[in-house]
C-alpha cells in the first residue's frame, strides 16, 4: 500500500483564502490541547503569545524590528523562488551584506559626513549581490546546483565573519574580546519616528515589497519571472534569457538580504560580532513560503512569525513555560499552514497493491 | 483618551516622588534571569539557574523571580532585556558575554532599574555592575590532575571562543600540567559553541583518535564527557558536576557556583544598599568550587586538594612567574604574579601549548 498525492483538477478558491485561517483555527485547537496536557490555563497562554504583544506600544516597534529583515530578505527570495532559482544562501549574503557595510564606520571610525549612511547601505546591498553572484555564476556557467553552492557559502561568510571580528576588525579598545567599535552616532540608522525604536530597516522592507509586488504583477519584468520560472523552454520562445534571469534573481535577493544586514547591524546591533543574526536567512524561507511568495503576503508572514517569537518570550515570563514549547508551537503553525495548503491543493489517494506496469519507479 | 493620560501622568509623577522612598529598601524584589543556553544544558545556564534556585530558597517570600532561555545575543537579547524592566523586575542578571551592550542601552532608559552583567567589562551606567569568577584557579587544579593521570602524557581541550576567560584557562591548564611534567603535550579543538552537544561529542572523538586519554572542556553540554565515559577515557566536568554522566569517568569537576552572589545582590536590592560593582571572586569566596575528587589514587587526590587549599587561602597564584610565552619571549619574572587587569585582556598562550590561538 503507497500513498499518492494527486492534484485537484477544480482547485476550491474560496478554500484557497480561506486556508492560512483554517490553519490558525488548527494551530489555536491544538494550542489548546498543548497547553492543557502542560497544566497551563491555554487562554491566558494563547493570549500571551497572540494579544499580549499587540497591546504595548514598545512591543510593537519591537515586532517591526524583529519582522524587518525577515521581510526584506523573503522579499527577494520570492524573486528567486519564482522563478524556479532555490537560493537558500540568504543568510550568508545577509552577513556579507553586514560587512561590506560596516567598512566605513569601522575602518574609516571618524569619518564624518552626511554620506556616511546611504553609502553604507550601499555597500550593504553591493556586498550581498556580489556573494550572491558567485552561485549565480556557477549555475549559469556551470550548471551547478545552486541549492548546494548557496548553502555552503553560508559558513564560509559565518567563518570569515567570526575571523574578522576577532582579527583585523577587533575593537583596539576592547580587551581583545571578539566585537568591533561601537558604530558613531552618524553611523547608526535613525529611528522612523522618535518616540519608539523602529529603525528604517522596516522601512526598507515596506518599500522593497511594495515595489516587487508592482514589478510582479505590473511589469513585462514580472511576467519574465513567472515564465522562466515554469518553464525555461516556453520562456525561451518567447525569448527571454533563463541565463540573465538567474543572475537578476539571485541580484536582486542577494542586494535585498545584503540591506537587511547591514541594517541589523547598524539599526539594532551597533557594531558587528561574531554572530550578528539568529538564522534569519533561513526562517526567512518559511516567511516567503507562509506568503505565497508574494511580496504583500510576505509582510503579513513576516509580521506574524515575529509576533510568535515575542509571543513565546511574553509566554515563557509570564505562564513559565519553556522555549521548547514555543518553538514547537512555531512548528505547528508552520505545520498547518503547509498542510492546509497541500491539501486543498491535492487529493490523498491510498493506492493498494502493486505499482502499475510502467511506474515501478 | 485624555482622562487616561492625565492619570498616566499623574501616576508617573507619583511614582517619581515614590522612587526616594525604595531606595531604603523594599519588601519584596523581583529578580530576572536571561539565559544564553537552555536551563537543561547541566553546564553554564544550568548553573545559573541554580544560583537563582538557591536565591528563591534563601529569600523565600521577599522573592520572586522569571527568566528567559535561550536568548541569542543581539537584537534579541535587548529587546528580552527591556522586556524584563518594563515587567517591573527590579534586578536584572544577564548572563553571557554577548548581552554587554544589550544591557548597557536598556540600563540607561531604565535608571530604577539594576542590571548585573556577567563575564563583560562595560559599566556605562550607575545602575549596571559585573560579576564573574576566577575559574582558571580550578583549572590549575584539573591541569595537575591531567599529568598525573594521563598515560599517554597528553589531554585534550574543547574549547569555545578564543575569548581572554577561555585563554587563561587553556594556559593555567597547562601550567598545572607542566608543573607536574614539563613534557606534557596539550591538544585544542575550537568548537566556537558554547553548546553544541553534536559538535562537541565530535571534537571529542577527534582528540581521542589522537592519543590523548583526558578530556576537559570550555563548553556547556555533558557530551564530552559521555564520549570519554564510552571510550573508557577521563574527564573533567565544567561548570557544573557532571558526575552522573560519567561515574566512573569524571576526575572533578569546576563548578560555578553563582548562588551566593545572587543572595548577596538580591539581599542588597531589599536593604536598598545596592551599589555598582565589578566583582571577579574565586575559591576564596566559594564561587569557584571543585566536585569531590573521583576515580583516582589517594595521593593525587592529596595533590589536588593541597593546592587547592594553597589557591583557596591566597598562598598560591596559578600565574606566578617565571612563565614564558608561546614564542619563547618571557612573560612574567621569577616570582612575578600576573595582575587582574591584564588577565582580563589575555590573549596569547603560554609555553608549551601545541596549538596557534585563532585571532
Amino acid at each position: 500500500m503507497r500513498i499518492e498525492l494527486k492534484k485537484r483538477e477544480n482547485m476550491s478558491s474560496l478554500f484557497s483564502i480561506l486556508s492560512p485561517f483554517i490553519a490558525l483555527g488548527l494551530t489555536l485547537i491544538a494550542g489548546v490541547i498543548l497547553f492543557v496536557s502542560l497544566g497551563k490555563d491555554p487562554v491566558s497562554a494563547l493570549y500571551s503569545f497572540f494579544i499580549e504583544p499587540l497591546t504595548e506600544v514598545w512591543s510593537l516597534h519591537e515586532l517591526a524590528i524583529k519582522a524587518a529583515p525577515l521581510i526584506l530578505i523573503a522579499v527577494g527570495l520570492s524573486v528567486c523562488y519564482r522563478s524556479n532559482n532555490w537560493n537558500i544562501g540568504a543568510e550568508g549574503q545577509f552577513i556579507i551584506g553586514a560587512m561590506a557595510g560596516s567598512i566605513l564606520p569601522v575602518v574609516f571610525h571618524g569619518w564624518e559626513s552626511p554620506l556616511m549612511l546611504p553609502l553604507m547601505m550601499i555597500f550593504g546591498m553591493i556586498g550581498g549581490a556580489l556573494y550572491a553572484a558567485i552561485p549565480a555564476f556557477l549555475k549559469a556557467r556551470l550548471n551547478t546546483n545552486e541549492i548546494l553552492t548557496s548553502l555552503m557559502l553560508v559558513y564560509i561568510a559565518q567563518l570569515l565573519l567570526d575571523w574578522t571580528v576577532r582579527g583585523p576588525w577587533r575593537n583596539p579598545e576592547g580587551f581583545n574580546f571578539p566585537e568591533t567599535r561601537n558604530f558613531a552616532d552618524n553611523a547608526v540608522l535613525p529611528r522612523i519616528i522618535e518616540t519608539g525604536k523602529t529603525h528604517w530597516g522596516f522601512g526598507f522592507a515596506l518599500i522593497a515589497a511594495i515595489v516587487l509586488w508592482f514589478v510582479m504583477r505590473r511589469m513585462l519584468k514580472g511576467f519574465e519571472i513567472s515564465v522562466l520560472g515554469q518553464s525555461a523552454r516556453a520562456g525561451r520562445f518567447a525569448g527571454f534569457s533563463d541565463k540573465k534571469m538567474v543572475y537578476f534573481a539571485f541580484l536582486v535577493s542577494g542586494a535585498l538580504a545584503g540591506l537587511a544586514g547591514i541594517s541589523e547591524v547598524s539599526g539594532a546591533i551597533g557594531q558587528l560580532r561574531p554572530v550578528i543574526s539568529p538564522g534569519y536567512g533561513f526562517t526567512a524561507i518559511i516567511v516567503a513560503f507562509l506568503g505565497r511568495l508574494n511580496p504583500l503576503g510576505i509582510v503579513a508572514a513576516g509580521l506574524i512569525l515575529a509576533l510568535t517569537y515575542l509571543g513565546g518570550e511574553a509566554a515563557q515570563i509570564s505562564i513559565g513555560i519553556t522555549d521548547k514549547v514555543t518553538r514547537l508551537f512555531q512548528g505547528l503553525l508552520l505545520f498547518f499552514v503547509l498542510g492546509c495548503d497541500t491539501l486543498i491543493h491535492y487529493r490523498i489517494r491510498l493506492v493498494f497493491g502493486a505499482a502499475h506496469k510502467g511506474s515501478a519507479a | 483618551m485624555k482622562k487616561t493620560l492625565l492619570l498616566l501622568a499623574a501616576a508617573t509623577a507619583l511614582a517619581g516622588i515614590a522612587a526616594p522612598a525604595q531606595a531604603e529598601g523594599m519588601d519584596k524584589v523581583k529578580a530576572c534571569f536571561v539565559y544564553v543556553g537552555p536551563v537543561g544544558d547541566f553546564g553554564w545556564s544550568y548553573q545559573h539557574d541554580q544560583g537563582r534556585k538557591y536565591a528563591e530558597e534563601k529569600l523565600g517570600d521577599k522573592l520572586e523571580t522569571a527568566y528567559l532561555e535561550s536568548v541569542p545575543e543581539g537584537a534579541d537579547s535587548e529587546r528580552a532585556i527591556e522586556r524584563f524592566a518594563r515587567s517591573g523586575c527590579n534586578i536584572i542578571f544577564t548572563t553571557s558575554f554577548g548581552y554587554m551592550d544589550p544591557t548597557n542601552k536598556v540600563a540607561k532608559d531604565f535608571p530604577d532599574v539594576k542590571f548585573e552583567h556577567a563575564t563583560g567589562y562595560k559599566t556605562e551606567h550607575p545602575n549596571v555592575s559585573t560579576y564573574d569568577s576566577k575559574f582558571f584557579q580550578g583549572r590549575y587544579v584539573i591541569g595537575q590532575i591531567a599529568a598525573k593521570m594521563s598515560e599517554t602524557g597528553m589531554a585534550g581541550y574543547i574549547a569555545s571562543f578564543p575569548i581572554p576567560e577561555v585563554v587563561q584557562g587553556i594556559n593555567s591548564f597547562m601550567l598545572g600540567a607542566q608543573s607536574i611534567n614539563p613534557d606534557f603535550k596539550l591538544k585544542v579543538v575550537w568548537v566556537n559553541t558554547w553548546f553544541d552537544p553534536g559538535k562537541e561529542a565530535d571534537a571529542a572523538k577527534a582528540l581521542l583518535d589522537q592519543g590523548v586519554d583526558v578530556l576537559t572542556q570550555h563548553t556547556d553540554s555533558t557530551a564530552p564527557m559521555q564520549v570519554a565515559a564510552e571510550r573508557g577515557a577521563h574527564a573533567f566536568g565544567q561548570a557544573s558536576d557532571m558526575i552522573a554522566f560519567g561515574p566512573e569517568t569524571q576526575l572533578t569537576a569546576i563548578i560555578d557556583d553563582w548562588g551566593p552572589y545572587y543572595v548577596e545582590r538580591i539581599s542588597a536590592v531589599l536593604d536598598g544598599t545596592w551599589e555598582q560593582s565589578r566583582t571577579w571572586d574565586g575559591m576564596a569566596e566559594g564561587h569557584v568550587v571543585m566536585a569531590p575528587y573521583t576515580n583516582m589514587p589517594d595521593d593525587v587526590k592529596a595533590m589536588a586538594e593541597e593546592t587547592e587549599a594553597k589557591i583557596t587561602s591566597g598562598e598560591f597564584h596559578p600565574f606566578t612567574g617565571p612563565i614564558m610565552k608561546q614564542d619563547g619571549s618571557e612573560w612574567l619574572a621569577e616570582g612575578a604574579v600576573a595582575e587582574d587587569g591584564e588577565l582580563a585582556g589575555l590573549n596569547f598562550y603560554v609555553k608549551g601549548i601545541d596549538d596557534q590561538l585563532p585571532q
